[in-house]
C-alpha cells in the first residue's frame, strides 16, 4: 500500500514537472519575440557543406554568412540582429531531418534556409510546415512548392523552366531526338520527370533515359547506349561531378552532338574538371555568371556585380549560382521582416507571400499565394562554355 | 548491335576494371602479410592523388607523382606504428576494424588539409580529349596509362614476393608467422612494409586514375568496396588474377548495361559477388586444393 502510494506520488510530480515545462515553453519564445524588440533573430540554415553536393552547400554556407554579417554590421532589420545557425548535412536526408528538428524544436530558429539539394528538401517538407517555421530552399525540384505547403518556398529556378529553356534551344537548332541521362539523387530524378512530361510539347523524342549513379566515376558505358540509339543531342541533368565527366566521356567515345546540361553546371569548377571538352556545352542558367558581360539596362547587373565581387574578395574563389540561392533566400526573408514589421511567424510568412518585384541574383522574384517560387521562365538565360568560360548563347 | 559498339561497350569495361583492378592490387599486398583487409585503401588513393595534385603546382607532373607515392609510403608506415603495431591480442577482426576507423579519420584530414571539391591531375599524355581508336571504337589514352601502370606494378610485385630476401620474408609471414619468426624474420617489420608497399602502390593508383575519375575526399569508400569485390572475385593474396577479375567485373558491367537500364549495373555486381562467394568462395582463379590447405 506504501509502496503505491509512493508510485501515485511519483507519477504526479512527474507530471507536474512535465506540465511546468511544458508551460514554460510554449509561451517562451512567443514573450521574448514580442516584448524585446531587440532581441536577435534566429535564421536557421542546413546546407550540404560537405559531402558530393558540397558544390552547393559551401557556396551557400559562405554567402549566408557574409550576408548576415552585412546586415548585422549594418545595425540589423528593425533593429533585431540575425542569428545564423548554419549546419551541415552532409547532403544527407536523414541527417537533414534530424538538423531540422533540432532547429525547430530547440533553436526554435523562425526560419530554415536551406537544404541545399531537392531530396534533403521534401525530407523536411513536411516537418517545417508542421512546425510552423519558415522553409526557403535553394534547392531546384519542382515538388518542393507543388504542392503549395504554405510555410514552404523556393528560391531557385523552376526545373520546368530549365527544360523548357533547353527545349526551345534545341527546336531552334532543329535537334528532334535526343537521349536523357541523369543522376539517382533527388535533383536528377525530378529534371529526368520534368524532361519526360515536356518534351512533346517542343515535339522532341526521348529516344534513351538513363540513370547513373551519383558517385559514378566513370560514364562510358552509358553513354555508349546512348550513342546506340544515333541521337541528334544529350541532355545531363545533375548536379554532380559527373557533369565534367559526361562532356570528358562523350568526346572520348566519339560521341559528336551537342551536349546540354542542366542549371547545375553552373560552376566553372565542373568547367575546369571537363577541360577542353567541356567547351560548347549548353545550359540554362541565372545570370550571375554573366553578370559582367550583361547590358548595364538589365535590372539584376548591379546587384549580380556587387554579390560576385563581395564574395570573389572575401572567398578567393568564383562565385556560383548555388551561393546565390541563399543569398535570394536570406534577401526574401530579411524584406518579409521588414515589410511585416515584426518577427511573428505568421505575420512574416504573410508578407513573404505578397512580395512583389524584389530584384535577386535568380531573377526578379514575384511571390503569391499560389506561387512559392516567383520567378518566371525569362529568370533562365541560356548559356555556353567558350575557351574554358560562360558565355551567353547565342545560335 | 553492330560490331563497332560491341567493342566500345568492351573498351568502356576495360576503362572501368582497370580502375577497379589497381585498386584492387593494394589489399592483396597487406592480406599476403596479415591476413586483414585493410579498409583504409582507398583513403591511401585520395592521399596519394591529392599530394600529387598540390605537387604539381611547384614541381613537374612526374616528380609530383614520385613525391606523392613517396610522401603516402611514409604515412602508411606511421599508420601502421602507431595504430596496427600498438595493438595487444590482435585479431583480424580487431585489425579489420581499426582499419575502418582508420579511413574515417584519414577522409575527414582530407577533407580539412584540402576541401570538398573535385581535382584531377592533368591526362598524362595528350588531353582529356585523346583518344586512339580500335577497330573503330575509341578508348582514351589514360587508361592506356593505368593498365601499363597496374602490368608494372604486378610483374614488380611478383618478382619481388618470389625472389627478394625480403619478398620471402614477407610470404614466409603471412604463411606462418611463428615459424617465420624462428628463422629470424622480424615479422613485426614485415607487417609495417607492407603497409608501406600498400600505400605507395595504393597513392600511385590514386595519381593514375584522377584523370579519368577526378578525386574527391570522399571517393575512397566506393573504390575501396569495388576494389575488394574484385579482390574477392579474382581470390584474395594473387594480384594477377585481381586484374583478371578487375577487367571482367568491369566488362559485365558494361555489358549489363547495353541490355539493361543503367541502374541495374550494380546489382548485377553484386549478385555475382554472392555467387561466387557461395559457389567458389576462394575466388575465380584459386585452385580450390591450395586454399583448403591454406585454411587448414
Amino acid at each position: 500500500m506504501r509502496r503505491r502510494l509512493a508510485g501515485i506520488l511519483g507519477v504526479v510530480v512527474v507530471g507536474c514537472a512535465v506540465l511546468v515545462s511544458g508551460c514554460e515553453k510554449s509561451p517562451g519564445p512567443e514573450a521574448t519575440k514580442s516584448t524585446a524588440e531587440a532581441a536577435p533573430v534566429k535564421v536557421g540554415a542546413i546546407f550540404a557543406v560537405t559531402g558530393g553536393a558540397s558544390f552547393l552547400g559551401a557556396p551557400e554556407k559562405q554567402t549566408a554568412e557574409m550576408f548576415v554579417e552585412k546586415v548585422n554590421t549594418a545595425g540589423g532589420i528593425n533593429g533585431h540582429k540575425i542569428e545564423l545557425l548554419v549546419r551541415d548535412s552532409g547532403g544527407v536526408p536523414e541527417k537533414a531531418i534530424s538538423l531540422a528538428k533540432q532547429l525547430i524544436d530547440e533553436d526554435k530558429v523562425l526560419a530554415i534556409i536551406g537544404p541545399s539539394t531537392s531530396g534533403e528538401t521534401m525530407a523536411i517538407k513536411d516537418i517545417c510546415q508542421e512546425g510552423r517555421t519558415i522553409l526557403l530552399s535553394c534547392a531546384a525540384a519542382e515538388e518542393i512548392v507543388e504542392p503549395i505547403a504554405s510555410f514552404v518556398f523556393k528560391t531557385p529556378q523552376k526545373d520546368s523552366d530549365a527544360a523548357r529553356r533547353i527545349f526551345e534551344t534545341m527546336k531552334d537548332l532543329g535537334i528532334s531526338k535526343v537521349g536523357v541521362v541523369t543522376s539517382n539523387d533527388g535533383f536528377g530524378i525530378a529534371g529526368g520527370q520534368q524532361l519526360a512530361k515536356l518534351a512533346p510539347e517542343y515535339g522532341i523524342t526521348i529516344a534513351i533515359s538513363e540513370t547513373y549513379d551519383k558517385q559514378a566515376t566513370d560514364l562510358t558505358d552509358v553513354l555508349t547506349k546512348v550513342k546506340s540509339e544515333n541521337v541528334q543531342a544529350v541532355v545531363n541533368w545533375s548536379i554532380v561531378p559527373a557533369q565534367s565527366l559526361v562532356a570528358k566521356n562523350m568526346k572520348q567515345i566519339g560521341l559528336d552532338v551537342p551536349l546540354f546540361q542542366s542549371h547545375g553546371f553552373g560552376n566553372i569548377k565542373y568547367v575546369e574538371q571537363g577541360g577542353e571538352a567541356a567547351n560548347g556545352t549548353i545550359f540554362p542558367c541565372g545570370r550571375l555568371l554573366v553578370a559582367d558581360v550583361l547590358p548595364d539596362s538589365n535590372p539584376q547587373k548591379k546587384l549580380l556585380v556587387q554579390y560576385k565581387n563581395d564574395y570573389e574578395t572575401r572567398y578567393h574563389e568564383a562565385a556560383s549560382t548555388f551561393g546565390g540561392h541563399a543569398y535570394d533566400a536570406l534577401l526574401l526573408l530579411t524584406d518579409a521582416i521588414q515589410k511585416a514589421n515584426s518577427v511573428d511567424v505568421a505575420k512574416v510568412r504573410d508578407a513573404l507571400e505578397g512580395l512583389q518585384g524584389v530584384v535577386g541574383t535568380g531573377g526578379i522574384f514575384n511571390l503569391s499565394a499560389t506561387d512559392h517560387n516567383g520567378l518566371a521562365k525569362d529568370a533562365f538565360e541560356v548559356l555556353t562554355v567558350k575557351d574554358g568560360k560562360f558565355a551567353v548563347y547565342q545560335k | 548491335m553492330d560490331f563497332a559498339l560491341i567493342v566500345q561497350y568492351a573498351l568502356s569495361g576495360i576503362t572501368v576494371g582497370s580502375v577497379y583492378a589497381i585498386v584492387a592490387i593494394g589489399f592483396n599486398i597487406i592480406y599476403c602479410t596479415t591476413g586483414i583487409i585493410n579498409f583504409a585503401q582507398g583513403e591511401f588513393l585520395v592521399v596519394g592523388a591529392m599530394t600529387a595534385i598540390s605537387l604539381t603546382q611547384v614541381v613537374p607532373l612526374p616528380v609530383a607523382i614520385l613525391g606523392a607515392v613517396l610522401i603516402t609510403t611514409v604515412l602508411g608506415g606511421l599508420v601502421e606504428l602507431v595504430f596496427i603495431r600498438q595493438v595487444r591480442n590482435a585479431s583480424v577482426l580487431r585489425l579489420v576494424v581499426i582499419t575502418i576507423g582508420l579511413s574515417i579519420l584519414i577522409r575527414e584530414a582530407v577533407l580539412h588539409i584540402w576541401d570538398e571539391k573535385p581535382w584531377s591531375l592533368p591526362y598524362f599524355t595528350g588531353t582529356a580529349v585523346s583518344t586512339v581508336s580500335i577497330l573503330g571504337a575509341h578508348i582514351s589514352l589514360q587508361v592506356l596509362w593505368v593498365l601499363g601502370v597496374s602490368a608494372v606494378i604486378v610483374t614488380a610485385l611478383t618478382l619481388f614476393l618470389r625472389y627478394t630476401t625480403t619478398g620471402q620474408a614477407m610470404r614466409a609471414c603471412a604463411d606462418d608467422r611463428m615459424a617465420a619468426r624462428l628463422c629470424g624474420v622480424n615479422d613485426r617489420w614485415m607487417v609495417t612494409l607492407s603497409f608501406m608497399l600498400s600505400a605507395g602502390i595504393g597513392a600511385l593508383a590514386g595519381c593514375v586514375i584522377s584523370p579519368i575519375t577526378q578525386t574527391q575526399y570522399d571517393m575512397g569508400a566506393p573504390l575501396a568496396i569495388k576494389g575488394f569485390t574484385v579482390a574477392i572475385l579474382g581470390g584474395l593474396g594473387n594480384s594477377m588474377a585481381a586484374v583478371a577479375a578487375g577487367l571482367f567485373l568491369g566488362l559485365l558491367e558494361a555489358f549489363v548495361v547495353s541490355v539493361l537500364p543503367a541502374c541495374y549495373k550494380e546489382v548485377v555486381a553484386i549478385v555475382v559477388l554472392l555467387s561466387i562467394l557461395v559457389l567458389r568462395p576462394s575466388g575465380l582463379f584459386a585452385r580450390r586444393e591450395t586454399s583448403a590447405l591454406r585454411t587448414a
